[in-house]
């Protein structure tokens, strides 16, 4: 079509989609402008002008447009403007200067987006049911939902039930009998809550500024966390945050740090990984590098053993499903709680374990909910002990003949000198079940019974919450050595072999893999090419432009209080790509970058999550740190410690669209391997933002615009749904069904594979010496030391005991040989610990994700497992052996003071007999923060359990955090605070 | 006769997810339904709600998880403390507090035996779990809590009563406090697990001076000399006898296997089950 028809036609649709659409009438007099389109040569050309909702256009060049759109020639401009819109051509024109915008940025923008909405304005989406309610779809951390909504307001939160258009469940044949999951999601607690968390009172509606804080003069930054804000306008709030990136990037590169939670709510275009990443690259950045916190022993530790360092060390799961029903005699789950905080789809799975009569063996200290729904055997070691169990497990294996000698032979390495060790040849100490009775305090029968039963068997180990890694015991200081041992068993009893695998029916569902739809971690458009998945698939299926950080300055986040503080901080790279990568030390400040000038804090409170957090609360004071923006959904325990409060809005709020559990490629390829069903939904935008709230893709747009790159940002005027519909387009879900379709319906069930095509078992393989034929890209084609798809990971190729990767370091808890060792939180070896004799355990929470739903208007306040109220306050519960409670006069509900060194909070005792006389458990993650005196330096009434962690890290030379197993004292609160941090700590 | 509802809870399925008090927070929170409710206040309220239940002592301990909810009774003692009409017995077998006849009426929450009203400060009426009879008005085919339980405790059902009674009767299923007579609409499936204790023990044995577990020893509980119950000992070494009478004690315990002789304990049973520790075989106690 020729260039001056198409810019006529523009002008006659505006008018025409005007006519038609009061919607877009309204748009149309929100901006008074004159936009020039034109060639390079000013040869030809027409200008718009919008005026009070009315367009006027003319031919030719305008005096004073507010801006133009340039083409660098008649046929570039022809295939640009010509439907149907090819996204490469429009990407190519942007990134190769054959188009060009002059003037107003922000003017520019609306009035793209505005010609994307004469298309927009015509989508409907949701479904209506009848008395004036739509039932939309949404996404959260939880699962999908249906979404009622009712006049403008959400009526209700459910799971998914499909209908008889759905693709088909899956059936699996086991032993005589037949397994079909229902015919709808299921909600974890935090998904279920999720209407208390958009009604909340604790919603951030409006921007605001601390009182004393005077950008331009006294910034009081000592009051930070005590002084009360005031509400101020969006401009004011954007000016002044503008002007504080500017103020900081004069210091140079990397004076901005920006800090984000480790998940956000669910969708891949709101994700931190998407809009966030895209926004940072164009200002540039410091980042925190984030270390792998619930993988910890997987990745420091048993990733020398076999490589998947793509799967940060953790185990293959394809097909396990199915092999475990079929072919398992026994399962144990060590230190593994799935229905703990991954919802409930693997639940009906472990369900016909049990009714197939499978035997299951629990190894936690805590009589966790998936063993108490279970039954079983349970097995509480001594925190941070389990590993000496593991080694009896081998003595046993050893001596009475019980292990897999092909295998061991076949595709091991080391195996003789792990055999001197485990019976005593090379220390002296033979590992029997009464030398792990000492440490562990499990009784040897039971360890030689277990050893018997499981050397006898062909047993699952579901090693962690996800079975394959995840969580636990992985988490604790011992976690290196846990994790490491646990891919030992596995070795010894031929993992791969039929029925002899790692899993505990938590992923490995027979679902259809190659069915190419994003995951959250692919990036979707943020451009970012190097912190995220997305030059895997989505760069090339969604055509973007690429953005990068120009900062090479990072933070290691479990250090960032020293960095402030301090100014140094250093850590090891947590580098999936390779098994070496997290070798390599990086320092702040980089060379020839700058000190932090500001800190953009993206909601997620680290005071719940971060250890020894009395630090955090202490970097917030220090004039090392000049400016800090919070921009949160929830006035959260970390919220007031910020000079600027900007308001996000939930994800019901704005449109975003994502599939359950589906990381995508980048570290849980294939996570959504969880579920019975693939389903993606579009997460319809179900009801306006609450209050003056932004969704965080327009609020950096808004920001981007006053810095001149709005249209760089928004990529034309982009609006969340027009991503959408690129994401869309982008993924297989555009073959087997329309946009218009998905819009109004919401979700779409991704048929499983038939029967006889499904992925094969993991690791068997391996175990009868084929090349690799399960369906993910890992490793790299380059560490395949032989032919490509022939052996692991590692120096050999083959599984190491002994790894060589780890003797190319010194790092004293990561030998290559992984002999037993003791906590490093060790009374016996630390008389300043002789005060403090209980274990405490942080696990991960059940009913909040992290701190996500743990906010004070949240319905999961009122779950007295969570939290308990106590005049008029919800405490965090710490389940106390009854022994413990008694003998310091403590009952049910009474508060208790737990603290050491490091920190004191406040919990509600929970009385059981689930815990081993000399442990507490508390779980990690409180949002909340109320201290009772002075910041930092006094006893928090509002969970935040972490405080009493130490910020040692898991190893020397491994920037991971060791979180659980710390050792503490409770006693009955007297309502008097009178504890004081020791610098010691 | 008409069919009406019961709800089939049971103890056994439901491991304390807690989906079923968040989805009718959820349902009711914010919302309200003319005829049928006000809205549930933000906090406080439990209309249905999850109590907690240990048995046993550390190392064999079992948690159970029992769902509690407003028991629709036939015989209803809130329909009674209400003037005024303002509580309903609809021909579906739902009873149902009018949020507006009810208003100050906050002796109708002390009526109930089974704690299941609750006061609303603010709206000044009792409420309770009414079914979600307006759902169902609507035409939806399950409650709420039914849809959210991923483990499927709930069943609810519309039956002819006599229909009921052969259900309950074939699946053992008991209400709560039956002794008031009321005539509950909520049936509870393995109630034992509550109201009953378990005994346990670890048996072991010694083979060439060392201590094993005793799997396959036979175990056998007797009360009055008279033969209670009968176990085998797992792989273990542990058995665990269930469905005893709270209270029940002495009884006498004697295990013997083939290999390592035999052994006999005795011991009363209290409120609480009862782990016994280990019993070594080829000892007398």
């Amino acid at each position: 079509m020729r260039f001056s028809i198409i810019l006529f036609g523009m002008v006659q649709a505006l008018r025409l989609v005007a006519r038609l659409y009061p919607k877009f009438r309204d748009r149309l007099k929100e901006r008074n402008l004159i936009a020039q389109f034109k060639l390079q040569d000013n040869s030809e050309g027409r200008w718009v002008q919008i005026e009070n909702g009315k367009v006027r256009s003319r031919k030719g060049i305008h005096e004073k447009p507010d801006f133009s759109v340039i083409f660098k020639n008649k046929a570039i401009a022809e295939e640009f403007l010509t439907p149907p819109f090819d996204q490469l051509v429009r990407i190519d024109a942007a990134k190769n200067f054959k188009l060009l915008v002059e003037g107003s940025d922000e003017l520019a923008v609306w009035f793209m987006t505005t010609l994307n909405e004469m298309q927009r304005v015509r989508w409907k989406g949701g479904t209506p049911v009848g008395n004036g309610v739509v039932r939309y779809t949404n996404g959260t951390n939880g699962g999908p939902v249906f979404v009622y909504v009712k006049d403008g307001k959400i009526l209700r939160i459910t799971p998914v039930e499909f209908d008889d258009e759905d693709a088909p469940s899956w059936t699996i044949k086991a032993r005589g009998k037949e397994f079909t999951p229902p015919r709808h999601t299921t909600l974890a607690a935090h998904g279920l809550c999720q209407k208390s968390m958009v009604y909340s009172k604790n919603r951030i509606l409006h921007p605001m500024k601390r009182v004393d804080f005077d950008p331009n003069g006294e910034r009081n930054i000592q009051n930070r966390g005590k002084s009360e804000f005031v509400r101020i306008s969006w401009d004011e709030a954007l000016d002044i945050v503008v002007s504080e990136i500017k103020r900081s990037k004069a210091h140079g590169p990397g004076a901005v740090l920006v800090t984000h939670g480790s998940h956000h709510q669910w969708g891949n275009l709101g994700h931190y990984l998407s809009a966030f990443n895209r926004f940072w690259n164009l200002i540039g950045c410091s980042k925190l590098h984030n270390n792998p916190d619930s993988w910890e022993g997987w990745y420091w530790g048993a990733m020398h053993h076999w490589g998947n360092s793509l799967r940060l060390g953790t185990p293959e799961f394809y097909g396990t499903v199915e092999d475990c029903l079929k072919d398992a005699e026994l399962m144990v789950f060590w230190s593994s709680d799935p229905d703990a905080s991954y919802g409930y789809e693997g639940t009906i799975r472990r369900e016909w374990a049990k009714e197939l009569g499978i035997p299951m063996v629990h190894i936690d200290p805590f009589l966790n909910h998936t063993a108490a729904h279970l039954g079983g055997k349970w097995i509480s070691p001594k925190p941070g002990t389990d590993s000496a169990l593991a080694q009896a497990l081998c003595y046993v294996w050893i001596t009475e003949d019980l292990y897999d000698k092909e295998f061991i032979e076949k595709r091991t390495t080391g195996f003789g000198e792990w055999k001197a060790y485990i019976l005593g040849e090379t220390d002296g100490t033979p590992k029997t079940p009464e030398w792990q009775e000492a440490e562990t305090r499990v009784p040897a029968r039971e360890a030689r019974a277990l050893a018997r039963q499981w050397g006898r068997k062909k047993t699952y180990l579901g090693a962690g919450g996800w079975g394959c890694g995840l969580g636990g015991a992985g988490r604790g200081p011992m976690g290196v050595q846990w994790a490491r041992m646990m891919t030992i068993l596995g070795a010894m009893q031929g993992f791969g072999r039929a029925g002899v695998n790692f899993g505990n029916l938590q992923f490995g569902a027979p679902l259809d893999f190659s069915f190419y739809f994003p995951g959250y971690a692919e990036g979707s458009m943020s451009g970012e090419l190097a912190y995220s998945a997305n030059a895997a698939n989505n760069y090339q299926r969604m055509p973007h432009v690429v953005t990068m950080n120009s900062s090479r300055q990072n933070i290691p986040k479990i250090r960032l209080p020293e960095a402030i503080m301090e100014g140094r901080a250093a850590g090891y790279l947590t580098d999936v790509s390779s098994v070496r990568g997290q070798f390599l030390r990086y320092g702040y400040p980089a060379p020839g970058h700058a000190k932090i000038q500001m800190m953009y804090k993206y909601g997620s409170p680290n005071f719940g999550t971060m250890v020894d957090s009395n630090r955090w609360v202490k970097m917030y004071q220090s004039e090392n740190l000049p400016f800090v923006v919070n921009q949160s959904i929830w006035w959260e325990g970390e919220t007031p410690f910020a000079d600027v409060i900007l308001p996000a809005c939930t994800v019901f709020e704005r449109w975003d669209i994502g599939e359950y559990y589906n990381v995508g490629a980048g570290y849980v390829h294939h996570m959504f391997s969880m579920v019975n069903h693939r389903v993606v939904s579009l997460q319809h935008k179900c009801i306006e933002p609450l209050g003056e709230s932004k969704s965080d893709y327009d609020i950096f747009l808004a920001v981007a615009e006053r810095l001149g790159l709005g249209a760089m940002y928004s990529e034309g005027g982009n609006t969340e749904l027009d991503w959408c519909k690129r994401v869309f387009d982008s993924s297989d879900l555009a073959k087997h069904t329309t946009w218009k379709k998905f819009l109004k319906k919401g979700y779409f069930v991704v048929p499983a594979d038939p029967e006889n095509a499904r992925a094969p078992t993991a690791s068997r393989w391996y175990y009868e010496g084929r090349k690799k034929d399960t369906p993910e890209p890992y490793p790299l084609p380059a560490d395949y030391v032989g032919e490509f798809g022939e052996g692991l990971q590692t120096t050999s190729g083959k599984f190491e005991f002994l790894p060589e990767t780890l003797s190319q370091i010194d790092d004293p808890a990561r030998p290559p040989l992984n002999h037993y060792q003791k906590s490093y939180e060790n009374a016996e070896a630390d008389p300043d610990l002789a005060d403090f004799p209980l274990q405490l355990l942080t696990p991960h929470t059940r009913y909040p994700f992290h701190i996500m739903g743990d906010d004070e208007g949240c319905t999961l306040q009122d779950i007295r497992e969570h939290r308990v109220r106590v005049n008029g306050h919800a405490y965090l519960v710490a389940r106390v052996n009854r022994k413990d409670a008694e003998a310091r006069g403590v009952k049910d509900d009474d508060l208790i003071r737990l603290w050491n060194h490091r920190g004191s909070v406040v919990c509600a005792a929970q009385l059981t007999d689930r815990l081993r006389s000399g442990v507490v458990s508390a779980c990690t993650g409180s949002a909340q923060y109320r201290p009772a005196g002075e910041p930092g330096n006094s006893t928090d009434l509002g969970g935040c359990v972490n405080m009493l962690n130490p910020k040692k890290t898991i190893t020397e030379q491994a920037s991971g955090m060791a979180p659980n197993t710390s050792l503490i004292q409770f006693e009955k609160w007297t309502g008097v605070d009178t504890w004081q941090r020791s610098e010691a700590a | 006769m008409a069919k009406k509802w019961n709800m089939v809870v049971d103890i056994a399925r439901c491991d304390n997810c807690r989906n079923c008090f968040l989805a009718t927070k959820d349902e009711h929170i914010g919302n309200e339904f003319p005829g049928y409710s006000a809205p549930q206040p933000e906090s406080g309220h439990s209309w249905v709600d999850v109590k907690r239940h240990e048995r046993g002592q550390w190392p064999v301990v079992a948690a159970h998880f029992m769902p509690v909810m407003c028991n629709h009774c036939d015989d209803a003692p809130c329909m009674k403390a209400a003037s005024n009409g303002a509580i309903k017995k609809r021909a579906d077998g739902i009873v149902i507090i009018d949020p507006k006849k009810s208003k100050g009426q906050k002796d109708i929450v002390d009526a109930c035996p089974y704690g299941a009203i609750f006061w609303n400060e603010e709206e000044q009426v009792p409420q309770a779990w009414f079914f979600d009879a307006h759902l169902l008005d609507e035409g939806w085919k399950k409650t709420r809590i039914e849809q959210a339980c991923p483990t499927d405790v709930f069943r609810s059902l519309k039956v002819e009563d006599a229909e009921m009674r052969r259900i309950s009767e074939e699946e053992g299923l008991q209400t709560l406090k039956p002794e008031l007579g009321l005539k509950p609409r909520v049936h509870y499936k393995n109630m034992h697990l509550i109201t009953h204790c378990f005994v346990a023990g670890s048996v072991v044995e010694h083979v060439d001076g060392v201590e094993e577990c005793a799997a396959n020893a036979e175990v056998v509980l007797s009360r009055n000399g008279n033969e209670v119950a009968r176990a085998k000992t797992d792989l273990f070494g542990d058995f665990r006898i269930d469905q005893l009478e709270k209270n029940s004690g002495p009884y006498q315990l004697a295990v013997s296997s083939e290999s390592s002789g035999s052994a006999a304990t005795a011991f009363d049973l209290g409120e609480d089950s009862l782990h016994l520790g280990t019993i070594a075989l080829g000892e007398e106690a």
